[in-house]
């Protein structure tokens, strides 16, 4: 907030296209994952820069990275941006589950008195908002005509100048590098509740489990952090280049390479002993728990459909369950020699 | 990265040109282009161009105003299909 903006309608609270520290170190922590559920702005109006009568009115969610998102996509340009109340969810989520919809918008547009604000009846809303926004409904009951803006808040200004008109290309939602790349710290964080315990346990077991079962819990360790690395790192990274179409596929996969380097070091340290059946059985783990790990991002995608992960869930879930359950079998029958003598 | 395909023969999505009114809505609010046509004019019926594309995001189903699309509207998310409930995902 910079001030206030002087309108019509009253006072309304002035932002600008640039981010302060602040709101760049909170970007930091929610794209970890803490206090993702409650970075909020306060819905309502909003003048960005020094908007008027005639200025466009760009509608957004009222999760603060989407806010931040899109006005620090519009330097130089002079806009309302009006702000629902979606639980702090994001536009294509929120839209998704309703909140983001023609009810809310036609409540937030008599609630701002944005037909006495403006001149004109249009209203940009995101493209990602119309499985939540029905165009017509909004129009019916307050008067603005719905323009669907681009898919990405970069080119809005573009869209702007063409004279609200998108390209084809802004029509499409992609899923580049960089965007797979942010998601990454928030799907391994969300694993530290049960990774954190497993791993201390593991720690403590390698400690006291004395040469077989500590060198194994030591190995076990290694293979969950490589199984994590593989499903929820290298699969988003690689997403594109990672055989097949099912993410469960491509995290075996990636799960797969990972475990070849770990064999490859156990063959060349003769003094660790491991059991033949160790070389069979960790990459049935690792591949195993990396593939399942992987379908988890399914839902942070942004081309999957319900219809596809409902297969895939069915199709690779007991193979998943069967390298795990394999996988543990292979480990004890390969030291029970060990353990009776 | 548009070349990023999900599992085919799978979306639900189902096109009724016989009620399709050429409005092109669905064109603006498909995030994958599923749906083409040959003419810029409205007034010109849409077709179904690429159905493994769909997502089933439910942007066309919403916006069309003689209902001539219909698809099952899901998020594509296995932590749903795990509870039951797309409100795990988001």
């Amino acid at each position: 907030m910079v001030g206030e903006q002087a309108s019509p309608v009253g006072a309304v609270p002035r932002v600008t296209s640039t981010l302060g520290w602040r709101d760049r170190l909170g970007t930091l922590l929610v794209r970890c994952g803490p206090g993702r559920m409650q970075y909020l702005v306060e819905p309502g109006l909003y003048a960005l820069h020094n908007p008027g009568p005639d200025s466009p009115v760009l509608v957004s969610a009222n999760y603060k990275l989407s806010f931040d998102h899109l006005r620090r996509r519009l330097g130089g340009i002079d806009a309302w941006i009006l702000v629902l109340d979606t639980g702090g969810i994001n536009v294509w989520c929120a839209a998704g589950a309703g909140s983001f919809g023609s009810t809310n918008l036609v409540r937030q547009i008599q609630e701002s008195e944005i037909p006495r604000l403006v001149n004109h009846r249009r209203l940009i809303v995101p493209q990602l908002a119309a499985p939540g926004v029905n165009s017509r409904l909004v129009t019916q009951n307050s008067g603005f005509q719905v323009l669907f803006g681009p898919v990405e808040a970069a080119d809005l200004p573009a869209y702007l100048v063409a004279g609200m008109e998108a390209t084809p290309a802004m029509r499409r939602k992609n899923f580049p590098l960089s965007q797979r790349a942010v998601l990454i710290p928030v799907e391994v964080f969300q694993n530290l509740k049960w990774l954190l315990p497993l791993l201390l346990s593991l720690g403590l077991l390698s400690w006291l489990g004395g040469e077989t079962w500590g060198t194994l819990a030591s190995m076990g360790a290694l293979a969950l952090l490589l199984a994590v690395l593989a499903g929820q790192v290298l699969t988003p990274l690689l997403l594109p280049w990672l055989p097949g179409r099912a993410f469960a596929l491509k995290g075996m996969v990636a799960g797969l390479l990972v475990t070849l380097p770990l064999l490859a070091s156990a063959h060349a340290s003769p003094g660790l002993a491991l059991p033949g059946s160790d070389f069979l059985a960790w990459p049935l783990l690792i591949g195993g728990l990396a593939s399942f790990l992987a379908m988890d991002f399914t839902g942070a995608s942004t081309y999957t459909s319900l219809s596809g992960v409902t297969k895939e869930v069915r199709m690779a879930g007991p193979w998943q369950v069967a390298a795990g359950v394999c996988g543990l079998l292979l480990l004890l029958v390969g030291r029970l020699p060990v353990w009776g003598g | 990265m548009s070349q990023l395909r999900y599992l085919a023969g799978v979306s639900t999505l189902e096109f009724f040109p016989e009620l399709c009114a050429g409005c092109r809505t669905c064109l603006d609010v498909c995030p994958h282009a599923v749906f083409e046509s040959d003419q810029e004019s409205a007034g010109k019926k849409v077709r179904v161009g690429d159905r493994d594309a769909c997502m089933e995001c439910g942007a066309c189903r919403h916006n069309c105003p003689t209902g001539a699309i219909t698809v099952k509207i899901g998020v594509g998310c296995a932590q749903a299909v795990f509870s039951g409930n797309a409100e795990t995902c988001c």
